[in-house]
């Protein structure tokens, strides 16, 4: 017995065809739209950032004068952060990860504190700012110096690290740990051998990827009261320093014609680190791709 | 010195009653394990039900019932892999080498690092083929290079590998064809030195050939080794073990030596499981 009547099927064929395509089109606009602004955004920044973008501008400290006027505060500023940033983040991101995926019993409490990860992932930065400013800056006196700056900036990107890393901890097949524990290894054995060395390339992609949302960030550093302008270097994390972003902001808000293309050298610099730690991401994750 | 050869003697004489007290189906051989009254819980699910089992240094025990019988279950609960799910509970007692496992002051690790495990589908690691052989010994606290070198060859060719990956041991495991994984999985087992290996399925996943070599490998073993292996494929409990448990809903309903479980079966439901009317 035939149920299926051909003809009807004939007769949807055009459509479903028409759909098909429609929808590839749709996507593709989609993708198109976006490239575009972005591409119009980064043309119009190069032509009026490059001539102003050479070693004197990387070398200089701020000046009123634009032609005198550099990013070497700002520049290093970002740095010093980012070496408070950086380990802290690690260490606090991935051991929180590895506690939540390897040790932690999972119930009712464990998933509450997950949920509340990926929550806190969502908060607006000004928050983290405010935070920042409550605990750091003024309960614990640390001023607006580097320290105070890279730990309100870890704890911004933090859940985002946690998930990412808890992510490709959850990734390595159990099948691994268990060969490892039936050998008699202990867990911290099986953790430090077998699943970090397979869950490293997911855990460093996020952290990048996280870290480099740090570098980019401003709000948190205006609530925190970081300095727009800056005459000196930090020579301690105790010291007062300003940031890349900070500094590209500075120079917007002046009504002068050449701040505002010094901006946009400052905006090139930092995309070029922001592409360079993106560029890192992906050859790591090429390298360590899939070996399970 | 009369007083330690008495305290001696009379150790003896114990372990010997102890010997005697569980299914005494070899009066001169040595058990590996014995189980006493087993019952094991996965939260509400009752997995396995009085069981009592023992087995015997250096033969093969076959463990073979129809799926969900819990023969994986048991087998995992010989070196405690089971405990990783959180919801299991244990009652009763395994004893290995006459100390109960259960025991609170027995070390996992110690147990795992004298019974070897073989798992359903090959697990290598995403590791070289030597780096794979060393990891068990390197755990262990082994770094000297040329006792390491002497591990991985000596188990590669216990696993019967040896001739086929000698020239790329730094290689990617993964390159490997699943045969040879798992007999590599095998190779890494033995790196350890263990007491006893045992298989959960080990041929499941692979082909005739493979699996044929895998049996050739295991009968191999058994000279060095007590080998317990979980198998739902009767004909290869029948070809390669010397005494079969028959479980069904978690209990063990025959234990006895090979060619008698199928030949001339005691109770009418392995009958029917080994003549293929169920399962």
């Amino acid at each position: 017995m035939i149920v299926i009547d051909q003809k009807k099927v004939q007769s949807k064929m055009k459509s479903r065809i028409y759909r098909n395509q429609f929808f590839k089109y749709l996507f593709f606009s989609g993708t198109l739209i976006c490239l575009l602004v972005l591409v119009i955004l980064f043309t119009r920044i190069l032509i009026q950032g490059f001539p102003y973008l050479d070693w004197q501008f990387l070398n200089s400290l701020p000046s009123r004068k634009p032609e005198e006027a550099g990013i070497y505060t700002a520049l290093n500023g970002t740095i010093w952060m980012m070496a408070v940033v950086a380990p802290v983040t690690l260490i606090l991101g991935v051991g929180t990860a590895i506690y939540l995926e390897e040790y932690a019993r999972k119930n009712k409490f464990t998933s509450f504190i997950q949920v509340n990860i990926s929550n806190l992932a969502g908060v607006p930065s000004v928050v983290y700012g405010l935070l920042g400013l409550t605990i750091f800056v003024r309960a614990l006196h640390l001023g607006t110096s580097v320290l105070a700056a890279g730990l309100t900036m870890s704890l911004l990107i933090l859940p985002v690290v946690i998930v990412s890393a808890q992510e490709a901890i959850r990734a390595v097949p159990n099948a691994l740990r268990e060969a490892s524990y039936a050998m008699g290894a202990t867990k911290w054995q099986t953790i430090l051998r077998v699943v970090l060395p397979a869950a490293l390339p997911g855990i460093l992609t996020g952290s990048i990827l996280a870290l480099s949302r740090a570098i980019g960030e401003t709000a948190p550093l205006v609530v925190l009261g970081v300095p727009l302008f800056l005459a000196f270097l930090p020579t301690s994390i105790f010291d007062e320093f300003t940031a890349l972003p900070m500094q590209i902001y500075n120079w917007t808000s002046r009504p002068q014609h050449e701040f505002q293309s010094l901006a946009a050298a400052g905006i090139i610099v930092l995309l070029g680190i922001l592409i360079l730690m993106n560029s890192v991401a992906i050859l790591i994750r090429n390298k360590f791709q899939k070996r399970y | 010195m009369s007083t330690a050869i008495h305290i001696k003697r009379e150790k003896q004489a114990r372990d010997f009653k102890e010997e005697m007290k569980g299914h005494s189906l070899s009066d001169n051989k040595k058990f590996v394990y014995q189980t006493k009254e087993l019952n094991l819980w996965y939260g509400e699910k009752h997995a396995l039900k009085n069981v009592s089992l023992d087995i015997v240094e250096n033969e093969i025990t076959a463990i073979i019932g129809p799926s969900g019988c819990g023969k994986s279950t048991y087998i995992k609960t010989l070196n405690r892999m089971v405990e990783l799910v959180p919801t299991v509970k244990t009652s009763g007692e395994i004893f290995y080498r006459g100390r109960n496992i259960f025991d609170p002051d027995y070390e996992v690790e110690q147990l795992r690092t004298r019974v070897g495990m073989v798992f359903q589908s090959p697990n290598p690691f995403p590791k070289s083929i030597y780096d794979n052989i060393a990891y068990g010994p390197r755990i262990h606290g082994i770094k000297d290079k040329k006792i390491l070198d002497a591990i991985v060859e000596k188990s590669l060719r216990g696993a019967a590998l040896w001739d086929e990956v000698k020239d790329r041991l730094k290689e990617n495991a993964y390159g490997l064809s699943g045969g040879q994984q798992q007999r590599l999985c095998i190779a890494r087992c033995l790196a350890i030195e263990p007491d006893v290996i045992l298989m959960d399925e080990p041929t499941s996943a692979l082909d005739p050939i493979s699996t044929l070599k895998i049996e050739e490998l295991i009968q191999e073993l058994k000279k060095d080794f007590s080998i317990i292996i979980v198998t739902h494929n009767m004909q290869q409990a029948a070809r390669i073990s010397d005494k079969t448990a028959f479980f069904l809903n978690g209990e063990v309903i025959e234990y006895n030596d090979t060619d008698i479980i199928f030949s001339t079966p005691k109770d009418k439901r392995t009958e029917d499981y080994i003549t293929g009317r169920f399962g």
